[in-house]
């Protein structure tokens, strides 16, 4: 009986690679559609979509890493929902719920290890990347008042099978070391400043930067030196200046290290902050159209993209990494969330959520290529993040 | 320091009252505002709160976590925010009938069951 359904098995197996024929994973991403809790598979080389993933949960807020072999997708949901997604077969390939509310997470060096970031339970929770199942539960600080703990924003993976995140009632940074097994080592930095809101890895993975939302500055933390604690930075960037309301938080994580600078958002001033990457002092504030969410750098670093919190948020600015003049500002749809490079920057791929669509630019011509239709898109996601450290 | 933030949030609360009267008087917010507030509310208040009003950065603000909260409060927090957090005050783009509306929608149930 059980061999019967073993070769009945093995037969399926034969007949679905029948109808599907080989092909790589490395030109796939995924589009987040929040709304209705799905994903869309895109392809870049052809500039189309492939499929559609459904069954996600609440997707407000998702993000997306990738396995190393890039055949896997692991979205965290909000509703606490840890997604493997097989991109080959286009499904759900295991689903728990680790979580009542998180944030996002990240892989692990060697990819064995996934870690998910969560607002409540507050801390963080690590799993075993195949089977999903738990390998680590570290809840974070306690509120003083023993309500609950304090939320986790930021969790990237760090070289040496570490992860880091910062928390964001309790103002400190925390660095997991999984490089001598589990459970893992645990290291505490304590006051970096007041709500750390998210945090960045600079490209070779030395520099964890966290913004703070509760102060003009950041905090930042050589992992060359961990001993060395952290330093701030930017301090006071605002100094003087009325801070505008701000409606969404911006994000830190992508390369928005260009060469020997780097661009940040501003918290409560409509300004890209300019850093030069060897002493980290401010050379430069960029003014530009809006409250700034996402600032990335085109992969060759010639220009930065930066979109916009709402009521700006159907712009789009491009900056001139040199001369730190705007070079375009296009207006490609009602509320643009999101923007994503091709791993070698020929593509700009950009999510418009009320216009119900994704649109590719040619960042070089900054012409549109292709529109296709998407239900609330919100991130899109490469699988060359697989092999890109902090992604 | 929590009674002196009240005291500023109830002042405020009276002085745009008094500021907005000739917008107290007008009507509630037409079925195409309601519209927009609605959508308004699921994806920017819920990038905060989440998608389904339970929560995220921003508390849950559905209809059970909502219970006991008064009308006054809600509608002083969204018109003027509530300093040391993350949320902003929404004067600038929501004017009071549209907040009135918001927050009843909310003690209503949102999204409704």
């Amino acid at each position: 009986m059980t061999r019967s359904l073993m070769l009945l098995a093995a037969a399926g197996m034969l007949c679905a690679c029948a109808q599907q024929p080989l092909r790589g994973t490395g030109d796939l991403g995924v589009v987040v559609e929040r709304a209705s809790g799905s994903l869309q598979l895109i392809e870049s080389s052809t500039m189309t979509s492939l499929g559609r993933i459904e069954g996600l949960g609440d997707l407000s807020h998702a993000s997306v890493v990738f396995s190393r072999d890039q055949r896997f997708a692991y979205v965290f949901g909000r509703d606490g929902g840890l997604t493997k997604v097989d991109l080959l077969r286009q499904r759900i390939d295991k689903r728990v719920i680790q979580g009542g509310n998180s944030i996002g997470g990240a892989i692990s060096q060697d990819g064995s290890l996934i870690a998910v970031g969560n607002y409540e339970p507050g801390g963080v929770k690590v799993f075993d990347a195949d089977t999903l199942e738990q390998v680590a539960d570290i809840p974070a600080t306690p509120m003083p008042d023993g309500s609950r703990n304090s939320r986790v924003v930021g969790v990237t993976d760090v070289p040496g099978q570490r992860f880091i995140y910062s928390l964001f009632d309790t103002g400190e940074t925390w660095l997991l070391d999984f490089s001598d097994g589990r459970p893992p080592q645990i290291t505490r930095f304590e006051n970096i400043g007041n709500q750390p809101y998210d945090a960045l890895l600079t490209p070779e993975g030395r520099y964890y930067i966290a913004g703070l939302f509760g102060e003009d500055g950041m905090a930042k933390m050589d992992l060359w030196h961990p001993e060395r604690g952290v330093e701030r930075i930017l301090d006071g960037y605002g100094r003087g200046q009325q801070k505008l309301p701000v409606y969404k938080m911006p994000h830190l994580e992508g390369w928005t290290v260009a060469g020997n600078q780097t661009f940040v958002p501003a918290i409560g001033q409509h300004r890209v902050l300019v850093m030069d990457s060897e002493n980290w002092q401010q050379t430069d504030a960029i003014d530009v159209a809006g409250q700034p969410i996402f600032v990335m750098a085109r992969p060759d670093a010639r220009q930065i993209w930066v979109n916009f919190a709402h009521p700006d948020n159907g712009k789009v600015q491009v900056i001139d990494s040199e001369t730190h003049q705007i070079i375009a500002t296009l207006e490609p749809g009602p509320a643009v969330l999101h923007m994503e490079f091709t791993a070698r920057g020929d593509q700009l791929w950009l999510s418009v959520r009320d216009g119900g669509e994704i649109q590719v630019w040619d960042p070089y011509t900054l012409k549109l290529l292709e529109r296709l239709p998407a239900e609330s898109p919100s991130g899109i996601f490469f699988s060359s993040r697989a092999h890109e450290t902090g992604l | 320091m929590t009674v002196s933030r009240h005291a500023v949030s109830r002042l405020g609360l009276a002085l745009a009252s008094f500021l907005l009267i000739p917008t107290a008087l007008a009507t509630a917010p037409d079925a195409q505002r309601q519209a927009q507030l609605e959508h308004l509310l699921v994806q920017d208040c819920g990038s905060c709160h989440g998608l389904r009003m339970t929560g995220g950065l921003g508390p849950a603000i559905t209809r059970a976590a909502l219970a006991g909260k008064s009308r006054d409060s809600l509608i002083a927090t969204i018109t003027h925010g509530r300093p040391g957090t993350a949320m902003p005050g929404w004067n600038a783009l929501l004017d009071e009938q549209d907040i009135i509306w918001l927050v009843e929608l909310l003690l209503e149930g949102y999204p409704k069951p």
